[in-house]
């Protein structure tokens, strides 16, 4: 199987994958490439597997120090909005944008293989209790996901846009939204 | 724009991304409120908004409009908060001045966990730098204020 080559930072479309006639090879293939969205510093860094956020592209903890408490949002004093903006801000470098906040952390991705997300992504004990038709609207729509395209101040942006992105994960869903053979989680 | 500081409603002339901490001592004078870092990574600036704790460095005027803003001078009318009476019993300054960000970030703390053990203490003030090196006497004033015992071995 040959893929359409494209560019660092783009990903493919759909469309890319309709030569993969296996319908299973087809939807792990679509995942795949979500995957270069769902495994970038910039999404996993706010999905820790500990009490601390990540930041920078080599995943190194949260500076200043912060924890997540238990609303996933900070403890008090110290919330992720006593410094972060809904909006990135220029002149500070401050990154935000609205309900800046942590995935809890059964939906932690940090250290987890694509396999692992391709099934937590599916329980809804770990993604929130959301439905795949809810999957593909936060992954399409959600304006705190969407800063991962528009990270500010130099930081690299995941591959691609918000609608790429979330037609991928929606024609993963079509095809049956398999995953990656069993690895070692 | 209108917010209510210190309990006063104030109606300023200002442009929307004037940072907060501007507002508060240029326009308002109101220069308890420190300038340290300008990036949101020190707390001198710590200020009340709508009861959160938030550095008004890096705080829009936007996001503080038609919000309770409240700074060390509203913290009480006259310095009787318990958190200001154990700092100056426990004589916690050396230089003073990260102490109003101190000081507002504790009360923050207090006022959602009025009992707060030292872990609770130590991550809500993490973010609080003092140069002089404070810390332990902030966390006893912290501890006096909440009405807790003294930590064995603190010294107080």
């Amino acid at each position: 199987m040959v893929l359409r080559p494209v560019a660092p930072g783009e990903l493919r479309s759909p469309a890319d994958f309709q030569s993969i006639v296996d319908r299973g090879a087809r939807s792990r293939a679509l995942f795949a490439e979500a995957g270069g969205v769902l495994q970038h510093p910039r999404c996993v860094n706010c999905h820790p597997n500990g009490d601390v956020p990540h930041q920078g592209m080599q995943h190194t903890l949260h500076d200043p120090p912060v924890v997540r408490g238990p609303e996933n949002d900070g403890v008090p004093g110290n919330e992720c909005t006593t410094c972060h903006q809904n909006h990135n801000q220029q002149l500070t470098r401050v990154p935000g944008a609205p309900k800046w906040h942590l995935a809890p952390i059964e939906m932690a991705w940090a250290g987890k293989s694509l396999g692992y997300l391709c099934r937590q992504l599916q329980d809804p004990l770990r993604n929130g209790g959301r439905t795949l038709a809810q999957i593909v609207d936060h992954s399409t729509n959600d304006e705190l996901v969407a800063w991962g395209w528009s990270p500010g101040h130099e930081r690299e942006a995941v591959p691609g846009t918000q609608k790429q992105f979330g037609a991928l994960i929606a024609a993963w869903v079509e095809t049956g939204a398999q995953c990656p053979a069993e690895d070692k989680e | 724009m209108k917010l209510h500081v210190n309990g006063i409603e104030r109606s300023l002339d200002v442009d929307p991304d004037m940072p907060l901490l501007w507002a508060i001592r240029d326009v308002l004078g109101l220069t308890g409120t420190k300038y340290g870092c300008g990036e949101a990574l020190c707390g001198a600036c710590t200020v009340h908004v709508d009861g959160h704790a938030v550095r008004a460095c890096v705080t829009p005027m936007r996001r503080a409009e038609g919000r309770t803003v409240t700074t060390i001078e509203g913290l009480s009318p006259d310095g009787s908060h318990a958190l200001q009476q154990a700092w100056l019993a426990l004589r916690v300054p050396q230089c003073g001045y990260c102490q109003a960000g101190q000081i507002m970030t504790a009360a923050a703390l207090l006022a959602k966990n009025p009992q707060p053990s030292n872990d609770a203490i130590d991550a809500a003030m993490a973010g609080n730098i003092c140069r002089c090196g404070t810390y332990s006497r902030i966390r006893a004033a912290i501890r006096k204020a909440a009405g807790l015992p003294p930590d064995e071995g603190s010294g107080q």
